[in-house]
């Protein structure tokens, strides 16, 4: 286990809404803030585009884990998509203990556009936690001995 | 039939190259499906970049075009216009960000260039499922709503009317003129504030393009760049401005006295009141809390008097609606409360005052009628000002408050040229940064005002020699000499600085405007749009920014009120067309959709039983694509399909 949690890069989806976490995103790197690159962004314009189905597929294309980042509460750019994500959020975590995927894979944070440090925390600390829990290989597709 | 994908790597000089190996992202992007030729270049965005893809458009037949280099949300206008200038549709293109969220968080050069390989193969693999899409060209309507009538705002509105166009002043005070009213002189010319700012005011309530909305606040604001509706609530001053005259017969009838906030407590106004006797609009408004009828039912008195029968205590706060292109955000700042710092005794040493009690004891309209004298009505022998109250203070605010040296600065030439008081400064730091700004400190020193070079560590009135019975006495290190002092004054002025309006959360969120660190308003980019915000027409001036001292308010005002100006002129603005559609033949009727959508864009077709969208209204966000069971909407450019591809990509 202790040479997995070193050796292992988790391959992280992360879903960044357009006005906030992803603004939030590069303003980690325009304030050369350095974070593992492990998370790999798609740019959605709301957090509550994210339809639960995209975070399951991720996980079965080979995501090791997915990170859903949007405004704060009360701070969406379309007024109030962000409650919605934290409802279908609730769903998504009973799905996953369905499957038995553990809980701490699909994170969704709340990043604003001025939280560049944030980000970058909340990206190491994913990251550090999927090191811990290792590979997820859903579909089976990856090598596990390394 | 194959599409044809141009992919172009940038290396951003060597802000990208230095940690991405950019040869061997050109040669994994060769590599991938359907690319028909991979390049790399310096400058993408430069025109021979720009060159590059429009020639490969032309020559090669691309049907596709990435780009990877800078954020989107700094070069995605420049490259889909090249592509466009090429004859290829702009949305055709994706862009990759290989730098903010790539190179510049990485320093191991190896890891770095994988994440950029992954990057560039999500975009080649969205690109493929991109369509061709219209842009909607939408009429800017030329009518501007300003919120805040300080002197940014007061500016802005100016330059804006100036222009013949319509503009919406809203103030929350009873008059427009913000803090610049309440001050006695400015730095470092020492013209008096009223003198340069009430004919400014006057100009306002005058203007035929200008409507001033006093007494009222901002509640709602709707709608996108070029056609906003905003919501305004205007409370009830009980005294008609239609009828009003401003003769001032009621407030000197009134028989009710309360400390004026406008004058900090330090002198009285009526109950019926003008916080000042130039104030814009010249009408007055009636403080419910203290006035005689609204607490007991009795009095009326200026109702008897008032000859124009303007007093309404009938009259009830209403709501209006403003149809408008473009918003100037101008709301300024909150004083640091100096009662936070216990230390300094204010608020229980009654000599111990702020800046701003000091410009309207120096005022010479202000309680004292210009004179500086201590609560017992003597004039002060010495004065200590203590600068960088609540500011680069690690306990408060770690910020540099701009404006506070200066003003320390004014008020040290005020009480030398008033009262011949000896004056003490006990700065950190003299920041003298602007236009003549220099020169006025050397003319304060010059002045023999003392300066102590060390944060004042206490104020208190516990005398240690009978030199500091009945004094106050600055405790200080004098870090320039290294030794610790005790210096006994009759006066404590303190610097207090610039904090965040208590409610600009609130109004971030009616306009969608995010908070910088320290709490103020954050502009799209700190040097090259300093008045711009993350959202299309909604521009912030002056201190809402940032603190700020009156040139520099200014100077925002005028550059927020060019922006606007320049958006109105342009006519008409383009919307993202990335908004919802949905496939009448996949739609069930289930209507969960229409519950969901925050601008009531989704209504219901009874007869053919399916919802619909309705493209003027709706704004994009693709919460009712993410909800719908049956798949049956989708988001232009945000697909299923396109997100699914970069999915794929990146987890292969």
């Amino acid at each position: 286990m202790s040479k997995l949690k070193s050796n292992f890069e988790p391959r992280i989806v992360g879903f960044l809404c357009k006005w906030c976490a992803y603004t939030g995103a590069d303003l980690a790197g325009t304030s050369r803030i350095k974070y593992p690159p492990n998370v790999n962004p798609i740019r959605v314009m709301c957090s509550g585009r994210v339809d639960p189905v995209l975070v399951i597929k991720a996980l079965a294309s080979g995501a090791d884990g997915v990170l859903i980042a949007g405004c704060h509460p009360g701070d969406c750019h379309y007024t109030n998509g962000n409650v919605k994500t934290i409802r279908r959020f609730r769903v998504l975590q009973k799905m996953l203990d369905q499957f038995g995927i553990e809980r701490d894979r699909v994170r969704l944070e709340w990043v604003s556009a001025s939280e560049g440090e944030k980000y970058a925390r909340v990206v190491e600390s994913m990251t550090e936690n999927l090191r811990t829990l290792g590979p997820l290989n859903w579909n089976g597709k990856k090598e596990v001995s390394s | 039939m194959a599409e044809k994908i141009g992919v172009y790597i940038c290396h951003c000089g060597t802000n990208i190259a230095a940690t991405v190996d950019c040869k061997s992202v050109v040669e994994y992007a060769s590599g991938l499906p359907d690319v028909t030729v991979a390049r790399e270049y310096q400058y993408m965005c430069s025109d021979p970049g720009q060159e590059l893809i429009k020639k490969d458009i032309k020559e090669l037949g691309l049907t596709r075009v990435v780009v990877a280099s800078c954020s989107p949300l700094m070069h995605e206008p420049t490259f889909r216009r090249a592509v466009e200038e090429a004859g290829l549709n702009q949305f055709l293109f994706q862009m990759a960000n290989i730098r903010e969220q790539c190179s510049w968080i990485s320093e191991n050069k190896e890891m770095a260039t994988e994440r950029a390989k992954a990057i560039v193969a999500a975009a080649v693999k969205r690109v493929g499922f991109h369509e061709p899409l219209e842009v909607k060209k939408v009429p800017v309507n030329p009518n501007v709503l300003i919120v805040g009538g300080g002197i940014t705002g007061i500016e802005s509105a100016l330059q804006i009317a100036d222009s013949g166009k319509k503009v919406y002043l809203v103030e929350k005070e009873p008059t427009i003129g913000g803090y610049m009213a309440r001050f006695d002189k400015t730095f470092p010319t020492l013209d008096c504030a009223a003198c340069i700012l009430t004919p400014k005011m006057v100009s306002v309530a005058q203007h035929p393009n200008i409507e001033l909305l006093s007494y009222s606040d901002v509640t709602g604001f709707s709608g996108y760049v070029g056609n906003f509706t905003a919501r305004i609530r205007k409370r009830a001053r009980y005294v008609r401005e239609d009828k009003c005259n401003g003769c001032g017969l009621c407030t000197e009838k009134c028989p009710i006295s309360v400390p004026s906030e406008f004058d900090c407590g330090l002198g009285k106004r009526k109950a019926i009141y003008r916080p000042f006797p130039q104030a814009v609009p010249n009408v007055p408004v009636i403080d419910r809390d203290h006035c005689l009828f609204f607490t007991k039912g009795i009095c009326k008195v200026c109702v008897k008097f008032c000859p124009r029968g303007a007093i309404d205590f009938d009259q009830k706060e209403e709501y209006v609606d403003l149809q408008v292109g473009t918003a100037i955000i101008a709301t300024g700042f909150d004083l640091f409360d100096a009662a936070r710092v216990k230390q300094y005794g204010y608020g229980r040493l009654p000599n111990v005052i702020t800046s701003l009690e000091f410009e309207r004891l120096s005022h010479a309209s202000g309680p004292t009628g210009g004179k500086i004298v201590l609560k017992n009505g003597q004039m002060p022998a010495s004065v200590a000002i203590l600068h960088c109250i609540g500011s680069r203070d690690t306990n408060f605010n770690e910020y540099c408050s701009r404006v506070c040296c200066m003003y320390s600065l004014k008020i040290a030439h005020l009480v030398h040229e008033k009262t011949g008081a000896k004056v003490y400064n006990c700065y950190i730091d003299i920041r003298a940064f602007g236009k003549g700004y220099e020169e006025f400190y050397k003319r304060i020193l010059e002045e023999e005002t003392i300066f102590i070079r060390g944060k004042a560590a206490e104020v208190t009135d516990f005398a240690q020699s009978p030199a500091e019975k009945g004094k106050l006495v600055v405790a200080v290190e004098d870090t320039l000499l290294g030794i610790p002092r005790r210096i006994p004054v009759d006066m404590v002025v303190l610097s207090v600085g610039f904090e965040p309006r208590k409610d600009t959360t609130e109004l971030g969120r009616i306009f969608s405007i995010s908070r910088s660190k320290d709490g103020f308003f954050l502009e799209r980019h700190p040097k090259l749009a300093p008045v711009s915000t993350a959202s299309d027409g909604i521009f912030i001036a002056g201190a809402c920014q940032g603190p700020k001292d009156i040139p520099d308010s200014v100077a925002q005002g005028a550059a927020a009120a060019a922006n606007a100006l320049s958006l109105i002129d342009r006519k008409e603005v383009t919307l993202e067309p990335t908004i919802a559609f949905i496939d009448e033949k996949q739609c069930s009727g289930c209507k969960i959709c229409i519950g969901l959508c925050p601008y009531n864009a989704i209504s219901f077709d009874e007869t053919k039983k399916v919802s619909i969208v309705n493209d003027a209204l709706c704004k994009g966000c693709g919460v009712c694509v993410a909800a719908c069971p049956s798949s049956a909407i989708k988001q232009r450019n945000f697909t299923d399909d396109q997100i699914l591809a970069e999915v794929e990509a990146i987890c292969a």
